[in-house]
């Protein structure tokens, strides 16, 4: 293989692993929303949803990896190996990969804080991972302006349904924070719920004060 | 034997003071031992509250030991309990904290939200400087600067507390300035992680545990709470020993304290008695049907029963109730007992902090069940869903809120089985349902104020 | 050191993860909320413990020593 094919071939990895690393983050962020709603994958139990939340954060990564190390490999475009996590370091385009090594960084800061979050105060890991969010936006931002693929075509449209999904499991989230309600308030919500006169009892007090179906059996 | 130095309720605020004189009796110089008689707390005479000047022509400054941990052996040998509810030893509470290796907070605990309670107020309105005394001499003994007195909200009882502070910071009476602090009107502010929390700026919300509030408690240093009838006694016993403490009560169960009786005939007093007083000398059991002592977490006594009993663990806790903070009610024969249990069962629901599924799930259903037996033919598996529902919520709250609820509500089932089969028949005993029980006012279905 | 799981019913929102992982030790009651087996835990779970207390969304399942 001569140069410019070998550097084809590194450019068009560090291309193609970067779409899926944002198919893959994409996913991720979805199933944590689902997750934060207690919902579920359907005929599959509960622990599914937060395995492949965590798993495919972590196949994520080594996309990225991947992403980053043929990018930085590639002698067609200049990118140095600190520019990989420290913001806008690179000299080539400077704020599109800036985007993606900030990206980079609260992932792994995400991740890190995630395989030992046993070992952390309940709100100091929940605070941190909202940054999630951040991430994914960086991401998204990243991948538009590094390169004109997501500009035409089918990834176009997948980078639109993307950001359609992210902003539907957002607005998910927002609608059932706004209907929760708060502590204090929990019992009194239970005893309205209550008939006066016995009739059939109703199913677990609503996390969000709106009427919820029984939890399905799980086995 | 029982003195009856009664306070009226809702005594003394807002109402007239009683115009009688402070008559302490003859001046003491604070060395000599007083005798075994009551009252100790409280004044001879009326409900006159005790300023700085006559508390210490009574009984002179505390008694500081000039160095942290020398009044634990002495609380130790006096056999000290608590007297917020959970009658826990005192030494060890304080033995804790001074053995831990950040600065520790000090808290003098009289939010008292048991509604049926009131001796903890009146304590605070009549003789505070002896609470001060026992708050600053415990935080002598653990080695504490940081010290405050957390009050039931109430406007007037707080300045006055705050001038009684400022009074002795004046004096120089004070090791350590005393914060006060106000208590919302909840009941669950005065347990123990919940005033912690209070204490450190968020809701008085129960936290779970471990850590202890010994252990971490106001933001996260190790605290020391307690009730203020407690401290109160500390600052006696500091000046006149535990022999003297342990002359009143009984061996098992030494020294005096503070109740809140409600009678038959609706009076509603606060005495102080001693330990081992028979219930018969404290509330008429005449045309009661049944006794209720420890609050609204404590359990009812067939009046015949309690009859034969004294004001003490050893006896009360053969018939599933405990002494607590000495509240102690007299239900009147011709009044409903499940229907009284069931307006309490409804606000202990209420004021859950709705932080545990279970409590909050189970509280007000156990409630509505209640509610159900005591209407006429109620569904008969309403006691069913009840009992099963106490089982499932029992132990698994961050607090005791679900376990105290269920004990009350579980001996109301056992003490009233014959009103219940009266209510399957369609007949009750008092249809009317004139309110009996105190509750306040101000429960409600909004949102409530834990801040 | 003996250790014992629990868990804390302030950080426990009902998600239910823990039964799935570990109904030995774990069952749901009818509002969907945990109760935990008493006593220290069985050497042979220690592995699906770890899981169950990594994996609790609410991190409020914990392993503590036994009081």
């Amino acid at each position: 293989m001569n140069g410019i094919t070998q550097s084809t071939a590194l450019w068009y990895a560090s291309r193609a692993t970067g779409v899926v690393s944002l198919l893959l983050l994409t996913g991720v962020v979805l199933l944590g929303v689902l997750v934060n709603r207690q919902g579920r994958l359907p005929g599959l139990p509960r622990f599914v949803v937060t395995g492949l939340h965590r798993n495919l954060s972590l196949l994520g990564v080594a996309f990225v990896a991947i992403h980053v190390i043929t990018a930085v490999a590639d002698p067609y475009v200049s990118i140095r190996i600190v520019a990989v996590v420290l913001p806008f370091a690179s000299s080539y385009k400077p704020l599109w990969l800036g985007l993606g090594a900030i990206s980079l960084d609260v992932v792994l800061a995400l991740i890190l804080t995630s395989l030992a979050r046993a070992r952390m105060s309940r709100r100091f890991w929940r605070s941190l991972h909202w940054l999630s969010y951040v991430a994914w936006v960086s991401a998204l931002v990243h991948s538009l302006g590094s390169s004109n693929d997501l500009h035409s075509g089918v990834l176009l449209y997948l980078a639109i349904a993307c950001a359609l999904a992210v902003i539907a499991a957002v607005a998910w989230r927002i609608a059932h924070a706004g209907r929760q309600l708060p502590r204090e308030e929990r019992a009194a919500a239970t005893l309205a719920m209550m008939s006066p006169r016995g009739g059939p009892q109703p199913p677990s007090t609503p996390r969000d004060g709106a009427r919820r179906r029984a939890p399905e059996n799980v086995r | 034997m029982t003195y009856g130095t009664t306070v009226p309720y809702p005594s003394p605020f807002p109402g007239p003071q009683d115009s009688r004189p402070a008559g302490l009796g003859p001046a003491r110089t604070g060395t000599e031992p007083p005798g075994a008689d009551l009252p100790r707390l409280l004044p001879v005479h009326g409900a006159v509250p005790v300023d700085l000047r006559t508390h210490l022509s009574r009984y002179a400054a505390p008694p500081y030991f000039g160095h942290p941990g020398k009044l634990i052996p002495v609380l130790k040998a006096a056999g000290l309990t608590g007297r917020g509810g959970a009658a826990f030893p005192v030494h060890r509470k304080l033995q804790a904290v001074a053995e831990a290796r950040t600065r520790p907070v000090v808290i003098g605990n009289g939010a008292e939200g048991e509604p049926a309670s009131d001796k903890d107020k009146s304590l605070l309105w009549i003789s505070p400087h002896l609470v001060l005394d026992g708050l600053q001499l415990a935080a002598e003994a653990v080695g504490s600067e940081a010290v405050a007195l957390y009050v039931h909200r109430n406007a007037r009882l707080q300045e006055r507390l705050r001038a009684a502070v400022a009074e002795r910071a004046a004096a120089g009476v004070d090791l350590a300035p005393v914060e006060i602090i106000d208590a919302p009107p909840r009941f669950l502010a005065g347990e123990e992680s919940a005033l912690a929390s209070r204490i450190s700026g968020q809701p008085a919300m129960p936290r779970f545990k471990p850590p202890r509030v010994f252990e971490r408690g106001v933001v996260g240093r190790p605290t020391l709470v307690h009730n203020v009838e407690t401290l109160a006694h500390m600052a006696l016993i500091a000046r006149y020993g535990p022999a003297w403490f342990r002359a009143a009560g009984t061996p098992e169960e030494p020294g005096s304290m503070l109740c809140t009786l409600h009678q038959a005939d609706g009076r509603r007093d606060v005495v102080e008695t001693e330990l081992g007083t028979p219930l018969r000398d404290l509330l008429r059991l005449e045309g009661t049907q049944a006794v209720l002592s420890g609050g609204y977490h404590g359990a009812w006594v067939p009046a015949a029963d309690a009859a034969r009993m004294t004001l003490s663990n050893e006896d009360l806790k053969t018939a599933g109730a405990f002494v607590g903070a000495g509240v102690l009610v007299a239900l009147p024969a011709g009044r409903c007992g499940i229907a009284e249990t069931a307006r309490v069962a409804r606000y202990l629901a209420l004021e859950s902090a709705g932080q545990c599924g279970p409590c909050f799930n189970g509280l007000p259903r156990i409630a509505a069940a209640l509610d159900e037996v005591a209407s006429p033919r109620p569904d008969p598996r309403a006691v069913t869903d009840m009992i099963r529902w106490a089982g499932l919520v029992e132990g698994r709250g961050a607090c005791h809120h679900p376990d105290g609820t269920t004990r009350f509500v579980r001996s109301a089932l056992h003490v009233f089985r014959e009103e219940i089969r009266n209510h399957s028949d369609g007949r009750c005993v008092d249809p009317a349902r004139e309110p009996f029980l105190p509750l306040p006012a101000d429960t409600a279905l909004d949102a409530t104020d834990w801040s | 050191m003996k250790r014992e799981l629990r868990v804390d019913p302030t950080a426990c929102s009902g998600h239910g993860l823990c039964a799935e992982l570990l109904p030995e030790l774990v069952t749901l009651d009818e509002w969907g909320y945990p109760i935990v087996a008493r006593g220290p835990v069985p050497r042979s779970l220690d592995r699906h413990v770890r899981r169950a207390v990594t994996d609790c969304p609410a991190l409020a399942l914990k392993l503590l020593p036994t009081s």
